[in-house]
């Protein structure tokens, strides 16, 4: 990890950011700084979008649909097209490179977590665990998904048209969760970063505990959970969630005027609220 | 973890035994230690199915007198079943210690369960008009095959693959439980109730009786009390979620109905799909994608969520 300089350090102060050197395995270096253009993962692949290929599922265990997957991408295919997912569990997973995956069917658990940058369309369910920790890309789904829906969610956008279960956006760190239906109990739990946008309702103990973010509901709200409180709906925020859910095709008729936002109180945490890479051009 | 599932046809009867067999199959990963099945076949007139053990399956290894102590057993069952006035029609063996018997009887169910369970190791696993329960260790595919389930026909069911995480790995711990002493209730779960000793102190206390220490057979007890009482399944699925603590999803079937009840920090899975002909939940859609091949939609239900289905 790069040190920070002392002009850095300086600024970050006077930002009231913190600027803790981490120790232990966080230090460990995944990326070639010298590298010219930056930052490729060990195991991405290079890949033409429009070289296109076919995988179905059908008879396939979870590793080998993954290994399927990477083989394709090996061999350069940008589009994918996976058939007959069944439902199986921790599919398209870990995937650090750019790619058009498209899934036709659902998902069980786990799917689509811990990847970096591909664009994934989904036509069926998801269940839950979806997209976990993902960092960058999208991933939109045509129908409902489980619980612990983008659970530490670090980047990307996350979209699921219809409704969602429970813990939402748990422990989210950055990205957006746009949900066009309704959304269970404990959403965006612990929430630390990024925007959480659901169209319809939002189950009891919304927000609970959350040190920072923000939060978007179209319908009614069972009740807030601790240090979750409304917030000012500004017309910047009415502008990017109107942009957001027009993309997505899942913009109400009547529009974003009433939708209510909700932000930390800051009273259980203290956090400063700037994204992660708004805190970079910074420093 | 276990898994559950449960299966109502809402047109006729099916080949519930194969399909929840596949259904529990698909969820053998959440729980490979038991597994069982109440499934509901067509109701007799003044007939029920009564399905008992007398010995557990590691039983066996105990020795050579055990199957010598098994038939000695068995023969005392039979022997209290006449003393009732219970009339056998059929007595199949279902393994060398688990019987499945077809008997007429008009007396009190409770009385006939407590005089046989006084036999040792003797255990009534149901009694019902529908109703016939299963259970064993091993996977879904091996106790089925072992219990000739392949061919049952009915039209409804629910089952359990457990992961034992609070009591022995035997089948007195393995679910379904059976909702004693009343004909054709039965209940799988899936969690942990962290007041499963003052709630069992509580039942005690009103007379009923719990045969194991896995806290799941809290439930099937505590729904026969809230029925006995008076409740409707309904209002006993509701009350539960006011009553016990922990992490649960839990499915209660009756001759004719199918109920579900989520907790309240909806922190166990359940998957749904419903049709106008068919009700289908599990742990995992995988589970439910294992007798629907095809697309379908389904969802989550929420925390507090309770619902009955009728067939």
């Amino acid at each position: 990890m790069a040190q920070v300089s002392a002009q850095q350090d300086d600024a970050s102060h006077e930002m009231g950011m913190h600027t803790e050197q981490l120790s232990g395995r966080t230090q460990q270096v995944f990326f070639n700084l010298d590298e010219e253009g930056g930052f490729a993962y060990p195991d991405s692949f290079e890949v033409d979008f429009n070289k296109r290929a076919e995988l179905d599922a059908s008879n396939m265990g979870p590793k080998e649909v993954n290994a399927g997957i990477r083989e394709l991408m090996k061999e350069g295919n940008g589009t994918i097209v996976l058939k007959n997912p069944g439902a199986k569990h921790s599919i398209g997973v870990g995937i650090l490179n750019k790619l058009n995956l498209i899934i036709e069917g659902s998902l069980g658990y786990f799917g689509c977590g811990l990847v970096d940058g591909p664009n994934i369309r989904i036509s069926g369910r998801v269940g839950w665990s979806c997209a976990e920790n993902m960092m960058a890309g999208s991933v939109v789904i045509e129908k409902n998904a489980g619980s612990t829906f983008g659970a530490a969610l670090r980047g990307g956008d996350l979209v699921c048209k219809g409704s969602v279960g429970s813990r939402t956006g748990i422990d989210m760190k950055g990205g957006n969760i746009i949900v066009g239906g309704d959304t269970g109990a404990f959403s965006g739990f612990m929430m630390q970063r990024g925007r959480m946008v659901v169209c319809g309702n939002a189950g009891k103990n919304l927000g609970d505990s959350m040190y920072d973010g923000t939060i978007y509901i179209g319908g009614k709200i069972a009740d807030l959970g601790v240090d979750a409180v409304p917030g000012e709906l500004t017309d910047l925020d009415k502008q990017w969630l109107t942009r957001k859910l027009k993309m997505y095709e899942i913009l109400p008729e009547k529009g974003v005027d009433h939708f209510t936002k909700i932000v930390a109180g800051k009273q259980l945490w203290n956090y400063d609220n700037l994204e992660p890479t708004e805190k970079k051009l910074i420093l | 973890m276990c898994g559950i599932a449960g299966l109502i046809h809402r047109d006729g009867a099916s080949g519930i035994g194969q399909e929840m067999t596949s259904m529990l199959q698909a969820l053998k990963h959440r729980g490979p230690d038991s597994t069982g099945f109440a499934i509901y076949g067509d109701a007799a007139d003044g007939e029920y199915v009564l399905r008992f053990k007398v010995a557990e399956q590691e039983d066996l290894a105990s020795g050579f007198k055990i199957h010598d102590q098994i038939k000695q057993r068995r023969a005392e069952v039979d022997d209290r079943l006449k003393s009732l006035g219970v009339d056998v029609s059929l007595a199949e063996d279902a393994t060398e210690y688990a019987y499945r018997y077809k008997i007429k009887f008009a007396g009190d169910l409770k009385k006939l369960s407590d005089f046989v369970e006084d036999v040792e190791g003797a255990e009534i696993l149901s009694i019902g008009n529908g109703l016939e329960l299963i259970k064993d260790l091993g996977d879904a595919t091996v106790v089925s095959d072992q219990y000739a389930l392949g061919g049952f026909k009915g039209t409804h069911g629910i089952g359990h693959t457990r992961m034992a995480t609070e009591s022995d790995v035997d089948i007195r711990s393995a679910h379904p439980y059976w909702a004693y002493p009343y004909n054709d209730i039965a209940v799988v779960h899936n969690g942990q109730i962290t007041n499963y000793w003052i709630m069992r102190r509580q039942l005690e206390r009103q007379g009923q009786r719990f045969v194991s220490n896995c806290d799941s057979e809290l439930l099937a007890v505590y729904t026969a009390n809230n029925l006995e009482k008076g409740a409707t399944l309904e209002d006993s699925l509701k009350q539960s979620i006011e009553e016990i603590d922990g992490v649960f999803t839990y499915l209660v079937a009756t001759e004719d109905s199918l109920g579900m009840a989520k907790d309240t920090m909806a922190a166990k899975p359940m998957v749904l799909f419903e049709s106008d002909s068919l009700v289908a939940l599990a742990s995992e859609e995988v589970a439910i994608r294992s007798i629907i091949p095809q697309e379908i939609d389904t969802w989550d239900p929420y925390d507090e969520e309770v619902r009955v289905w009728h067939r």
